[in-house]
């Protein structure tokens, strides 16, 4: 598959940014210092060993983990406790998780409907068009009156993704999408998740697919402990790491 | 080489198949069970016959007096004549009408809840919740409309028991729901006032609510004011089981799981939107037997409204058996006011279950 390198034109608008951002759950300081800027267009793969933060630092993008100190910048919005900010923050910001996250008492049609109707206040007839629209895209239209039980783990990620994309989002987020789907189902999904980078999405992806990262990436984040240890774009990152950390990480996951 | 020869199909040993074989497994399987089994009919043999033969066979249905109950055995002219102080209490007899108006009203809207086929279940069920109590109070208040007023106090039986319980019902839901949201908020203030409204009304029997209501309550307020008694105990009702309903509706929200509410938020739903939309439907659904069960519970604790001088079904039977016109009929009096409550518990026990049966589609 042809690497998709392209990046968008940068300017003084980042998609997101942040500043010296430090979190604590309790007593432990679970991100330390992270810095990070993103552009619009950009696809970020963050990669670490567990209990580094990654999943908790996208998490405070928007703001389901609350950060201590530093900023958050999402689309020039600062992420404060402001109820109405971090509402409109959330309407740009999609997120797929690691377990879906599907709700189970209504249709995979209703889930993808249920936030434009009553977020973005858009009536249901439109509502569904669009729905179906990116139920296509993910390609299992027909399942769009099945409940989300009825339905194979990798098609509910793709339910998931279209969920998201119904709300119009600028920027997604990816919490380890396919750390619950067996190798076939993994690979429909990446397959949809290369298709929205190639539309140019802005991309956040915590994944343990190294494969995505070297396919569509830009840059690849490598986390532990709670901080950044190395970004770089992925042919340098994975052919020459800087930091010892890193090359240990990439010779444990690489060479199995 | 040998061909293969079907060997011939043959039925099942009798004692193993049908009646014979069904009492074989079930109740004479092992000698213990054989000899429970024989002790459990001699039981029904020694209960059941002379129950039967009491209630329906030497019974007395019609008459007049304690004279005309000459049989031995039960004596329900007392329960056809006293029917009216049963079910309507003190109500003017010129107005029975309006109470059995809504009881046909309250027939016609919950009744076909049962059947899955009838197409306007749910705006009946709206209806139900919403304007059947206004209509209610409308008719059995009066004062307005040409309608004679019939003062509180004159309520009792049946009639009183349906009040109390529907609206300790339906009030006692939407307050128990957002006692429990209240008590897993995030906001200490709110979660404070929420855990000790719980805990206080949990913590005192019913009948000392209704007592301390009733009795305490005229005390503390300013000389001349007067809260009308029903009112009362119904506040202290609702109160009562809104606690209780809040701590089973608690348990069905810590049921779900966090993603449910965290997918919610990423997608930009407010916190009451996800709560209605996602995490309530949820929740409500998996706590129905429970939610049920104080339903049930409430619409029999709503006998102890005696202790305020309150005549439910209950106590309007007890005052008919002291009645010295009738002597001995003290049976068949609570015979009947059981089976009143059964019929309306068990209507609300078999409601539940098909409401269970409907809600499981999908998923």
């Amino acid at each position: 598959m042809s690497e998709i390198h392209t990046k968008a034109p940068s300017g003084e608008n980042w998609a997101v940014e942040i500043q010296d951002m430090n979190k604590w759950y309790g007593g432990f300081h679970v991100l330390r210092d992270i810095s990070l800027q993103v552009e619009s267009g950009e696809r970020i793969v963050i990669c670490g060993p567990s209990g580094s933060g990654k999943s908790t630092m996208i998490r405070c993008i928007n703001r389901l983990e609350e950060h201590q100190a530093g900023h958050i910048f999402v689309d020039g919005m600062e992420l404060t406790n402001d109820i109405k900010k971090i509402d409109e923050i959330r309407r740009e910001v999609g997120m797929l998780f690691q377990h879906f996250n599907l709700f189970p008492h209504l249709t995979v049609l209703q889930n993808c409907t249920l936030a434009p109707m009553w977020v973005r206040k858009i009536p249901k007839q439109e509502a569904e068009k669009a729905a179906m629209k990116y139920l296509e895209r993910v390609k299992i239209p027909e399942q769009a009156n099945k409940f989300p039980g009825q339905l194979s783990g990798g098609q509910q990620q793709r339910v998931a993704i279209a969920r998201s994309l119904c709300m119009a989002p600028k920027i997604m987020l990816f919490d380890e999408p396919t750390s619950a789907l067996d190798p076939e189902m993994i690979k429909e999904v990446l397959d949809v998740m290369v298709e929205l980078a190639e539309d140019g999405m802005t991309m956040l992806c915590v994944t343990h697919e190294m494969g995505f990262a070297k396919t569509v990436a830009n840059r690849v984040i490598f986390m532990a402990e709670g901080q950044i240890v190395e970004e770089n774009e992925p042919h340098e990152f994975f052919n020459n790491p800087q930091n010892d950390r890193t090359k240990l990480f990439l010779s444990q996951i690489l060479n199995h | 080489m040998s061909t293969f020869v079907s060997k011939p199909e043959l039925p099942p040993p009798a004692s193993t198949v049908g009646a014979v074989g069904w009492l074989r497994t079930n109740l004479f399987s092992t000698p213990s069970n054989v000899v429970l089994s024989v002790f459990s009919f001699y039981l029904l043999y020694l209960v059941i016959p002379p129950f039967f033969d009491w209630a329906f066979l030497s019974a007395d249905w019609a008459g007049t007096s304690q004279e005309d109950c000459t049989s031995g055995g039960a004596c329900w002219i007392f329960v056809s004549r006293r029917l009216e102080l049963f079910i309507y209490g003190f109500y003017p007899t010129k107005e029975y009408w309006r109470v059995d108006l809504l009881f046909a009203l309250l027939a016609v809207l919950f009744v076909p809840q049962f059947f899955d086929a009838f197409p306007y279940k749910k705006l009946f069920g709206i209806l139900l919740l919403t304007v059947y109590p206004v209509i209610a109070g409308v008719l059995l208040i009066g004062g307005i409309f040409g309608l004679v007023p019939v003062e509180t106090g004159k309520w009792g039986g049946l009639m009183l028991t349906l009040v109390l319980a529907f609206v300790g019902i339906v009030a006692a839901l939407p307050f128990g729901i957002l006692l429990a949201l209240g008590r897993r908020s995030e906001m200490p203030v709110i979660r404070a006032i929420c855990i000790g409204f719980i805990e206080l009304w949990r913590g005192v029997p019913l009948i000392s609510v209704l007592f301390m209501a009733s009795v305490m309550l005229p005390l503390f307020l300013p000389e001349g004011m007067n809260f009308n008694k029903l009112l009362r105990a119904l506040i202290g009702i609702v109160m009562f089981q809104s606690a209780y309903m809040a701590e089973v509706i608690r348990g069905g929200l810590q049921a779900i799981p966090k993603g449910q509410s965290e997918a919610a938020e990423a997608l930009g739903l407010s916190y009451w939107k996800s709560m209605g939309l996602i995490i309530l439907p949820q929740a409500l659904k998996l706590v129905i037997p429970g939610v049920v069960n104080t339903f049930i519970a409430l619409f029999k604790d709503t006998t102890l409204v005696l202790i305020i001088g309150l005549f439910d079904v209950l106590a309007s039977v007890q005052s008919a058996i002291t009645d010295p016109a009738w002597r001995n009929v003290s049976t068949e009096g609570y015979v009947f006011a059981a089976l009143a409550f059964w019929v309306f518990c068990f209507s609300m026990s078999r409601y539940s279950q098909k409401l269970e049966r409907r809600l499981h589609t999908g998923h």
